[in-house]
């Protein structure tokens, strides 16, 4: 049964009542040739007890491995309590508010989740939740070009640790409307931005993106970068793990006078892997450009009788309200997603979440010291890094890792293909999910890897 | 009924404009659009030396429930802003043809305006 209420009568008495015969004619605007027949790409359809039966398996490949993946996504303890709360009826719905003001619990729900993303990136305003990380990089990138009205550049300079795929993601959304982006090189010693490279650029960008850790978990130096920036008449975008903000220095105190945006994954703030989604984005920025911020924004404030309240706020800038001329075609957030989130932060609270993120590095390190022992590894930069570490084999590593993946160890990101620069580089990651045994059984299947490809 | 005075022009998009005697233009929203529009909560200006065309979005005025483009009424240069209404954009409403006003443009040509009577034939039309 579609889920659609109108019965034929109804909808030829619409369709009357405008002048028009067939519901086909409503899109007659577009033109014909845009106009797609088949979706080729798109299989037959399959009845709930064949969709079941496909996701359970598709599960089931999940399940049994040990991860010690990172890469922009990150396995950590969910308390239990966490999704419990967050499928209660009351909050189970991935939706946006749209009867936005007889929803005042879903409303404080993102209100609370604002003022702690807040907290954490130590900016003035968020927004409801965007996508995903990627998609986040591009409304930043679009936001920046909007408040930056004094720069006549659309180029956006990205450090070299900026996840590549936020860039292509970032270059599919907003390379349409003339932005591009390019990346600073790499410092293949430490790991970071070659900042020296920053004496070319004669025409400044219209803003500067700096991942913190970056992609490879080492730290840039976000205040040079920061304070270069706002010498040249550029915004700085922030993209950063949330995990992370618990120990370090949070974006709005970066140089001089902080970041102006920060995005990012929010997945790691209690939202499981689940083979890649759904995921949500976090935005925040300084209150100086808030009328360029994307997406929805809740707001407390007293109604007639004096009582506190919640409501949307800044819609003027969303398109229910300016239609083409709208901030951003962004009009939702990620609700279900942020609801756990929320939970997952207010049962962690500031010393829990400031525990996974030291016990997370810890492990990584240890994980790190132990490969870094194994004949043919090597570590790849001495500087420090986050939960993330890079280290280089003597080898291809993508045999290694099918061997590693075979003995239920998923080993890390393979490197090679986006930064050839570090030769046979793998990313590693280990969260506080990780025990003592779980390192050494990646120590063993490794030892048995090496040699098994040697 | 709305206030008109008469050592304005104004256009069809209820915008006001003041020839001033240094050849400059001063360019603000009419007391029927501010009325229109509620209580302006911000205002986006263009940027000083900025060129403006006839007829093209000049400034942004957005009120709790609507946000919508002031039109330049004439070509030419924006030589000053009124810097005022980022703290106060209230000024638009409280007083639209002085402390609200909005930009001033060196024009370049003389634009499509109406005297206040005509303006006032045109929003009789308007209200039928």
């Amino acid at each position: 049964m579609p889920f659609i209420p109108h019965t034929d009568d109804e909808v030829e008495a619409m369709l009357g009542a405008i002048g028009a015969t067939k519901i086909d004619d409503l899109f007659d605007e577009i033109p014909r040739e845009l106009l797609i027949k088949d979706l080729d790409g798109v299989p037959d359809a399959l009845n709930e007890m064949e969709v079941s039966r496909l996701m359970r398996a598709r599960a089931a490949r999940d399940r049994g491995a040990r991860c010690f993946i990172g890469a922009g996504a990150y396995e950590h303890h969910i308390p239990a309590a966490v999704w419990d709360i967050a499928t209660r009826g009351e909050f189970y719905s991935a939706y946006t508010p749209y009867q936005a003001e007889a929803s005042q619990g879903t409303l404080q729900t993102i209100y609370e989740y604002q003022s702690m993303i807040t907290s954490l990136t130590g900016l003035d305003v968020s927004n409801a939740s965007l996508y995903d990380g990627a998609s986040g990089l591009a409304e930043a990138a679009l936001m920046a070009v909007r408040a930056n009205r004094k720069s006549k550049s659309r180029r956006i300079l990205l450090a070299a640790g900026v996840n590549q795929l936020y860039q292509k993601v970032a270059t599919a959304i907003a390379g349409s409307q003339g932005l591009t982006f390019e990346r600073l090189p790499l410092d293949v010693d430490s790991g970071a931005s070659n900042l020296d490279e920053l004496h070319n650029q004669d025409d400044p960008p219209v803003a500067v993106v700096v991942q913190q850790p970056s992609f490879l978990g080492v730290y840039e130096d976000v205040d040079a970068l920061t304070d270069w920036a706002h010498a040249n008449s550029a915004l700085v975008i922030a993209v950063v793990n949330p995990t992370s903000l618990a120990v370090l220095k949070p974006p709005g105190k970066w140089g001089e006078t902080g970041a102006d945006i920060a995005c990012g994954e929010g997945q790691a703030l209690g939202v499981p892997l689940s083979s890649g989604g759904p995921y949500f984005g976090i935005m925040t920025c300084k209150q100086g450009i808030v009328r360029q911020m994307p997406g929805r924004i809740v707001g407390r404030t007293t109604d007639l009788d004096g009582n506190p309240g919640f409501t949307l706020t800044l819609q003027a800038r969303e398109q229910h309200i300016r239609r083409s001329k709208a901030t951003s075609n962004i009009c939702t957030n990620q609700g279900l997603m942020v609801t756990a989130a929320t939970i997952y932060l207010s049962l962690l609270g500031p010393e829990g979440l400031r525990r996974v993120a030291l016990v997370s590095q810890q492990q990584t390190a240890q994980l790190l010291e132990i490969l870094a022992s194994i004949d043919g590894v090597e570590r790849a930069f001495a500087a420090p890094h986050f939960h993330e570490a890079v280290i280089r084999l003597d080898r291809p590593v993508g045999p290694v890792l099918e061997h590693l993946a075979a003995n239920d160890i998923l080993g890390g990101f393979d490197l090679s293909k986006s930064y050839p620069e570090l030769g046979n580089a793998l990313l590693i990651c280990a969260t506080e999910t990780k025990t003592e045994e779980d390192l050494e059984a990646y120590a063993t299947a490794l030892r048995d890897a090496m040699s098994a490809t040697a | 009924m709305t206030e008109l005075p008469g050592d304005l022009e104004y256009t069809e998009e209820h915008e006001w404009l003041r020839k001033e005697e240094d050849g400059t233009v001063t360019i603000g929203i009419t007391d029927h659009a501010q009325n229109a529009l509620g209580d302006l909560v911000y205002v986006e200006l263009p940027e000083i030396g900025q060129e403006v065309e006839s007829g093209g979005e000049m400034a942004v005025v957005e009120s709790v429930k609507a946000a919508s483009d002031v039109y330049a009424p004439v070509s030419g240069e924006v030589v000053a802003v009124n810097e005022e209404l980022a703290d106060d954009p209230e000024k638009i409403n409280a007083d639209p043809y002085g402390d609200g006003w909005i930009v001033r443009v060196k024009p370049s040509d003389d634009g499509d305006t109406m005297s206040p009577d005509e303006y006032q034939d045109f929003l009789d039309q308007l209200e039928d």
